[in-house]
């Protein structure tokens, strides 16, 4: 399969460019929401515009609802979201939630999906125990209690956490801190007595949880896939996740190159534009190499995944970690070229910068993917 | 069964029976590798075998039309080769600067009876050649070049000099920019093609940091060139250049050659292990540049085949991928220790880790240095003013 986009890949993503540069535009969602300091991070009525273009729906299988496409199209949405800084649970909720629950059994299915097609609700991943992403050490008990289970413990950096309607949880149901078995997911609802949440403001203005577990019951039916087998979907949650984080983050990279060479060619010192003066032009050429191979490995990444093949793990990792140095960057460079005004909030490069730092955190940064590519090719 | 995957089985059913089992094992440097030409020495019997079973299906050069040697073969076909050959760790069957250089200018400017002429020559391995491009006094700035065909009717006479030629000294043919009018720059150059025993070229060997010499100085003192040796029309020939300098950049790169694409670190582990943390970060770092990269010259050359690339991408795959491939020799030159120091010992294979590491300095220099790949970026990419 050829590394470019097919026909209709292109045809939708020449529709969701205009509609999310429209509808999701800088000044009308991330500014407005941010300015207003509105709690819940992001806009419910884009949300339902996402839903009534299918988008909200785009993992999820045909016989689900859905339209049945696969991370390339979803990676579509993400950079478009990421070109404009957006404020969405699209990958929170429709990559990382749908392919959670995928696996569910119906009956689950049933209480989470026609929500999501519909475009009414949001889902969040509780993964994160601490400030860093390390998805190997699970401490969150879930013991079996009554009908079902109890689970105590905390989590943290649950985007959107406090306005889902259900957490994405992975828990521990037997073995030790950092086995590889013995992880549980649930789908556990929002407001399920003895949860509580601290919901903070991000550097990047969303809205994450610390959430906290205080013997919370809930009955079987919230299990998705298998009891204690619950790693391998984790890690197929975690891909889908990565890739659409990579996704996002070449879209980053885009939108911030895209205002800082447009500054170069506008802004003018020592009676000439400054995009006239080698420094710059090289150092903008360079920018321009790494983003592009950025966007390509995302796109291997994308197509592995999609086609199930065993090479998309380690693709996965180095997609992410790329799409990490590449987009930040990006960002460091556009601030320094924007000279004095990049350092005001009155100018829109300053944002992408914050994005792009939330971003390379979330689900591991540079570091946690480098160390895994090593890992997973043997050293 | 698709007609894809019909092909797929195809081609894997005929490397199955035809790729011999040494023409499977890793190139070691670019001695081991078939240049073809009229005085080339083959290394064993299975190379001059495999170069023979592919140049009989038109393999050499799969991607050209069957009239001038190919195999006819489509973008999507052409990506099967190039991955059922990787598949099985395949060598190229040829490896010449006629292939990757000169075919694709003659494919695109040359007349119907130079491309018959020429390219099925290349096509078979026939004529091995070299390339003309710099002088001493023009590297950077080509344009300035001087070497100068005097116009005597029904030929040029030829006199100059040019620097860095590879391999002129083993080469049968040159393709060549001479200036064929003093008054105008870029259109006062024309692009002409003539053999190395014509009388009047020398070439002289240029010993470099590596110790080993694969450029040239090449000299042309009254060298009789006949007027259908001209590829492109008179004056023209900087336009032939531009778009080979595109084909040789992309050479250079590396994309599409897996050797250049290749993660390094577990082969590493594999011969003496990695004991040091921030070695092993290293080689992380580097890894995820290369199979990035990797997946970069698979999108480049499917775009490129799709007429999707844009027209200076080549700029931008040459700079990052010599830059990646000076990282890579640096780091394995660090991961080697004292062995890869050793300059002529048997072990190394006569010091090929050093000299290999010095021998890529180069590929950031010569097809068009870095800077001026960012140049060309700025300019014909970016749009930047006064780029």
């Amino acid at each position: 399969m050829p590394l470019y986009h097919t026909e209709d890949q292109t045809m939708l993503a020449d529709t969701v460019t205009g509609f999310v540069a429209n509808e999701g535009a800088i000044k009308t969602q991330l500014r407005r929401l941010r300015d207003a300091n509105d709690p819940s991070g992001y806009d419910p009525n884009l949300w339902k515009q996402f839903a009534e273009m299918g988008l909200t729906g785009v993992l999820l299988s045909e016989a689900d609802g859905g339209l049945g496409l696969g991370h390339v199209e979803a990676g579509i949405v993400l950079r478009e979201i990421g070109r404009n800084l957006t404020p969405s649970p699209f990958l929170a909720t429709s990559v990382i939630g749908a392919t959670a629950l995928a696996d569910a059994s119906d009956d689950v299915k049933g209480r989470y999906l026609p929500g999501i097609i519909a475009g009414d609700t949001v889902l969040a991943l509780a993964l994160d125990e601490g400030a860093k992403h390390r998805p190997e050490q699970i401490r969150l008990k879930a013991e079996r209690a009554g009908n079902g289970f109890r689970l105590t413990g905390r989590k943290d950096f649950v985007v959107y956490g406090a306005s889902a309607d259900a957490l994405i949880v992975a828990a521990r149901t037997s073995g030790g801190d950092s086995d590889r078995d013995g992880i549980t997911l649930f789908a556990v609802p929002r407001d399920a007595p003895g949860i509580g949440h601290n919901a903070v403001r991000l550097v990047d203005s969303a809205m994450a949880s610390h959430v906290s577990f205080d013997g919370v019951q809930v009955d079987g039916s919230t299990v998705i896939g298998d009891i204690d087998g619950g790693r391998v979907l984790l890690e197929r949650v975690l891909n889908a996740g990565r890739i659409g984080a990579a996704a996002e983050l070449s879209g980053v990279g885009s939108g911030a190159f895209a205002i800082t060479t447009g500054y170069l060619k506008t802004r003018k010192q020592f009676g000439k534009l400054i995009g006239e003066f080698q420094a710059l032009q090289h150092r903008a050429a360079h920018l321009y190499a790494e983003l592009e191979i950025a966007d390509a490995a995302v796109i291997k990444a994308q197509q592995l995944l999609d086609g199930g093949s065993e090479k998309a793990d380690v693709m996965v990792s180095v997609a992410k970690a790329k799409a990490t140095l590449a987009t930040n960057l990006a960002v460091r460079e556009g601030v320094q070229m924007h000279g004095g005004v990049g350092m005001t909030d009155e100018y829109d490069i300053g944002l992408f910068m914050k994005r792009d730092r939330a971003l390379a955190e979330f689900l591991g940064d540079a570091s946690y993917h480098a160390d895994r590519v090593a890992t997973l090719s043997g050293y | 069964m698709s007609d894809l995957e019909a092909f797929r089985a195809d081609i894997r059913a005929w490397l199955d029976g035809n790729c011999p089992p040494e023409m499977r094992l890793p190139v070691t440097d670019e001695d081991d590798m078939c240049w073809g030409g009229r005085n080339f020495v083959f290394k064993n019997a299975a190379q001059k075998l495999w170069l023979e079973r592919c140049v009989a299906k038109g393999y050499t050069v799969p991607d050209w039309p069957q009239a001038y040697g190919g195999a006819g073969m489509n973008a999507a076909q052409a990506k099967i080769w190039r991955e059922e050959l990787a598949r099985i760790g395949g060598r190229a069957p040829l490896s010449s600067f006629g292939i990757w250089m000169l075919g694709p200018a003659l494919l695109k400017f040359g007349t119907e009876d130079q491309k018959v002429h020429y390219l099925t020559q290349i096509a078979r391995g026939e004529i091995r050649w070299c390339q003309g491009y710099s002088e001493p006094g023009s590297g950077s700035d080509l344009v300035s070049l001087q070497t100068y065909g005097d116009d005597r009717g029904d030929h040029w006479v030829v006199n100059g000099q040019k620097i860095w030629t590879s391999y002129a000294d083993k080469a049968d043919w040159i393709f060549c920019l001479v200036r064929t009018d003093k008054t105008n720059k870029y259109q006062g150059i024309s692009f002409l093609l003539f053999d190395m025993t014509t009388p009047g070229v020398t070439t002289r060997p240029i010993k470099l940091i590596s110790g080993n010499s694969p450029f040239c100085e090449t000299f042309f003192d009254n060298v009789v060139v006949p007027k259908n040796q001209i590829v492109g029309e008179l004056n023209r020939g900087w336009d032939v250049a531009k778009y080979l300098l595109g084909h040789e950049r992309e050479m250079i790169s590396g994309a599409g050659r897996g050797d250049r694409l290749n993660a390094i670190g577990a082969v590493i582990n594999r011969h003496g292990g990695i004991d040091n943390p921030v070695l092993r970060a290293e080689l992380a770092l580097f890894d995820i540049d290369a199979l990035a990269f990797a997946a970069m010259g698979e999108k480049f050359l499917d775009e490129a085949k799709a007429g999707k690339a844009h027209p200076a991408q080549p700029n931008m795959m040459k700079y990052a991928g010599t830059e990646l491939n000076k990282r890579r020799h640096e780091l394995l030159m660090a991961a080697g220790g004292s062995t890869a120091l050793e300059w002529d010992s048997p072990d190394t294979r006569g010091g090929a880790a050093s000299r290999d590491w010095l021998r890529t300095k180069a590929n950031s220099i010569e097809g068009g240095t870095s800077e001026v790949m960012l140049n060309v970026i700025a300019k014909r990419i970016l749009d930047l003013p006064g780029a």
